[in-house]
């Protein structure tokens, strides 16, 4: 995640708080989904951003899970999503999430 | 998890699946969309 996107979702959740609050990522290797859903659980690992030391907590899932794909809207997954779903190593891109949602840093 | 009444920070990626399109799939799983960007590592 970039260093003014941190900014910006640091200011929303501070106006809007993180109760119910999830995030969904469209990232294409496993390295980039798993430093997004650190720096939103528990603060930016490079501690160079808005979100350095600030856990948080905020659960993040792949848009190409198996658990989130199945509440899309068949036509919108096949116009957004099929061909991503193609090209895509689904399966190692999604393999950090669980981990991290369930326990990691 | 239920996407139904969930807020979503929307992380898309230009070289995956970009902001846009997760934000029409998560809408119409009955999410509503807190933000939304569009990374580029190029």
């Amino acid at each position: 995640m970039d260093l003014e996107g941190q900014g910006r979702i640091r200011q929303i959740v501070e106006q809007a708080g993180t109760d119910d609050v999830v995030a969904v990522l469209g990232a294409n290797s496993a390295a980039a989904v798993e430093m997004t859903a650190l720096t939103l659980k528990s603060g930016d690992p490079s501690y160079a951003g808005a979100l350095a030391g600030v856990a948080l907590g905020i659960p993040s899932y792949h848009i190409l899970e198996p658990e989130i794909v199945g509440q899309v809207d068949a036509t919108v997954y096949e116009r957004e999503l099929a061909l991503s779903a193609l090209a895509m190593d689904v399966d190692a891109v999604v393999a950090p999430m669980k981990s991290i949602r369930d326990g990691g840093v | 998890m239920d996407l139904k009444g969930k807020r979503v920070l929307v992380i898309g990626e230009r070289d995956g699946v970009n902001g846009p399109a997760i934000e029409a799939c998560v809408k119409s799983a009955g999410a509503q969309v807190l933000y939304a960007e569009t990374l580029c590592f190029v």
